[in-house]
């Protein structure tokens, strides 16, 4: 008794939150949600070196694949996609394909990119390609954009192999709601 | 340490970021519990990416050296 009323503010220090003990720290880690929307070659690589190293430490990776972003997983060897006129002028002025990105900055009519693969190639870089197929490996899930494919005029056979179902915003918020790691490339 | 075999050895040496930890990853999972891999690399920042990596998968990292630019990691599969 005595040592109670000794140390009148033990009641208080029990209700502030007990510190995170460190083993807490090793539990599974966060899903991450990466919203691919850009489709420009340093993005893409970013988008790649993330969802595969994401995968490496042990995290469920998602890619949500969205507007630009999902240009990315239309097969390299597709030259126009879309079944109207302007669908297929919107493929022909920028064409699809991870092989096929362009820079945002110092483009220069194809030069920036050959420049970047160039370097990428004598530093040992994985290309954004090679990276890809690491991250499918590895159990990424590709999820892409049901709204995007119909307004690209985009088909299932137009993509490449192991996409999974196309998916809405509401699958988005969803798994942002509980409580993935988002990424908005 | 020197006593006990290393059951595999990742040659990730002239590789960039991210692939030695892809690759590490990738023959970590063909090994059983308790088996030591090693991993040679010569990316400089591999030695915060592999503390990282460890303390990320619940791996141990069980020994760090550098040597003439190659960095060495011997790491206890959880």
């Amino acid at each position: 008794m005595t040592a109670v009323a000794e140390h009148p503010t033990t009641p208080v220090a029990e209700a502030a939150p007990a510190p995170v003990p460190e083993h807490e720290h090793e539990q599974k880690p966060r899903d991450i949600l990466i919203i691919c929307y850009s489709g420009e070659l340093e993005k893409t690589w970013a988008t790649m070196i993330l969802a595969s190293t994401g995968a490496a430490m042990g995290a469920k990776v998602r890619i949500f694949l969205t507007f630009w972003g999902l240009q990315v997983f239309v097969k390299d060897q597709k030259r126009i996609t879309g079944d109207n006129v302007m669908q297929k002028m919107m493929s022909f002025m920028q064409r699809p394909g991870i092989s096929h990105r362009k820079l945002s900055k110092m483009n220069f009519f194809g030069m920036g990119p050959w420049m970047m693969r160039k370097l990428a190639k004598q530093y040992n870089v994985a290309s954004p390609m090679e990276l890809l197929a690491v991250a499918q490996e590895m159990g990424v899930e590709l999820m892409p954009c049901q709204m995007t494919m119909d307004m690209f005029g985009l088909k299932r056979e137009d993509m490449i192999d192991g996409l999974g179902e196309p998916v809405g915003a509401a699958t988005v918020i969803s798994l942002l709601q509980g409580g993935d790691a988002p990424l908005f490339i | 340490m020197s006593t006990e075999q290393i059951a595999q050895i990742v040659d990730a040496k002239g590789l960039s970021c991210p692939m030695p930890i892809v690759k590490t990853a990738q023959a970590a999972k063909g090994l059983a519990s308790g088996q030591l891999l090693e991993v040679l690399a010569t990316d400089p920042g591999s030695t915060k990416d592999f503390t990282a990596w460890a303390k990320a998968t619940g791996n141990e990292l069980v020994e760090q050296t550098v040597e003439g630019g190659v960095y060495r990691f011997v790491l206890r599969k959880k």
